[in-house]
């Protein structure tokens, strides 16, 4: 009988055991899928950009597109200084949403044939928000020095009014990066149970008899509509992601703009 | 089966944390990420992106410099039609000026042409008047003669009497006052 565990679909499966010093570095499904979507972002566009036509055939508009999409994105909120950022804020875009699209397929040409979502696990995405809160200090730090920390000290508010804000403002740039990494984490967790749930439902309604079967129509049409949600929000959280890196990297760029 | 299915999720939930949050592949994840997205990183920026970029912006100036040509070749036929105009103007007003020219000259030569038949004409009806005034002045004369010769005529006719040429000439002229 199928499996309808709903959290059976997260589970990290060894396939060449790795140990450095002590510590497990093993190469696992998860691993598999993360290389996958590095090299299938890759091999895509390198693929779309074979000719590097100057009328472009479709594959090649889409890489295109998609390099516009993300430069107007900077653009609109960095301002050209911004710029410099586009190659990572490309790559964000690019490994999550690859990511994202990648766990909408539930069977998958990998060990154990399943698919596998590397962006709900929360270790995956705060590891990336991690990346970009670091960016955007190390960056502001570098090119601004403490100035970088006049954030925390709001212009045009008396002085005895920082006593109340600076800790707000403290804590709400010392959640950013968990924010960050547990929206996305969150949303693609969230999403890919709800789907197993109903799945699940298909099969245990289907499985009592004819009367069952009759009544598992309902689950599955909620599974289908609920599929094409999930795929808008595999699309939107790699957005969001990506807008919110340009949103702080913006902040690194003109501290005290807010 | 549903039960069966509840049992096995009690049996997995027994069995372990819930994955994503299963430090047991922490450290593995972190380590395949970083490989992963620094090769992804790589890749694009040094690679892919600047591929993107140049066709963009290839295409760009492309399109920039054929708007350039295009503009070039829109003011070179602008001034092509300028000149055209500029010629056609003046081709115009030169031939107005020798249109003008030749009707002056044919209105001198039928103003010419009426003054000489005119004054031909006249001289004509001059001549014809003196003429006439000639004809009639022989007629009165012979008039004055007839009548004379008829008065002296008339006068040896009825009373008999010789009446000299010249006496009934006088008479005449007498009786015409």
């Amino acid at each position: 009988m199928a499996d309808t565990n709903p959290i059976d679909q997260f589970k990290i499966s060894t396939v060449a055991d790795l140990s450095v010093g002590g510590v497990n570095l093993s190469f696992t499904n998860s691993s598999y899928f993360m290389l996958v979507a590095a090299l299938l972002v890759t091999g895509l566009l390198a693929l779309a950009m074979s000719k590097r036509a100057l009328v472009p055939n479709r594959a090649q508009s889409v890489a295109e597109l998609m390099y516009e999409f993300v430069a107007g994105m900077i653009r609109s909120t960095t301002g050209d200084a911004g710029l410099k950022f586009f190659p990572l804020v490309f790559s964000l875009f690019a490994f999550i949403l690859m990511g994202n699209m990648l766990g909408m397929l539930p069977y998958f040409p990998a060990p154990g044939f399943k698919g596998f979502t590397f962006t709900s696990h929360i270790i995956v995405t705060f590891a990336l928000a991690m990346l970009v809160i670091l960016v955007v200090m190390g960056y502001g730090v570098f090119k601004h020095g403490l100035k970088f920390f006049s954030f925390l000290f709001p212009a045009g508010v008396p002085w005895p009014l920082w006593i109340l804000l600076t800790p707000i403002e403290l804590i709400s740039f010392l959640s950013r990066p968990i924010t960050l990494g547990v929206r996305l984490f969150a949303n693609m967790l969230a999403g890919h149970i709800l789907l197993k749930v109903f799945a699940s439902f298909i099969v245990m309604l289907g499985s009592v008899g004819a009367l069952g079967a009759i009544g598992a129509v309902a689950p599955f049409i909620m599974v289908v509509a609920l599929t094409a949600l999930e795929f808008l929000v595999a699309f939107l959280q790699a957005y969001v992601f990506a807008v919110l890196t340009c949103i702080y990297l913006s902040d690194a760029l003109e501290p005290g703009h807010h | 089966m549903a039960l069966d299915s509840t049992t096995q999720g009690a049996e997995y939930a027994a069995e372990a944390a819930f994955p994503p949050f299963d430090p047991t592949y922490f450290a593995s994840q972190l380590f395949w990420l970083a490989i992963s997205f620094a090769l992804l990183y790589f890749l694009l920026s040094r690679f892919i992106l600047p591929r993107i970029g140049g066709a963009i912006e290839e295409r760009k100036d492309k399109i920039a410099d054929n708007l350039d040509a295009a503009a070039q070749m829109k003011a070179q036929s602008d001034e092509t039609v300028e000149a055209y105009e500029k010629e056609l103007a003046e081709a115009r007003s030169r031939a107005q000026s020798v249109a003008a020219e030749a009707k002056a000259e044919v209105d001198k030569e039928i103003a010419e042409a009426t003054r000489e038949a005119d004054a031909e004409l006249e001289a004509k009806l001059a001549d014809s008047e003196t003429r006439i005034q000639a004809a009639r002045d022989a007629a009165l004369a012979d008039v004055r003669t007839i009548a004379s010769e008829a008065a002296a005529a008339a006068a040896e006719h009825l009373a008999g009497l010789d009446v000299s040429e010249a006496d009934a000439a006088k008479a005449v002229d007498a009786a015409r006052g």
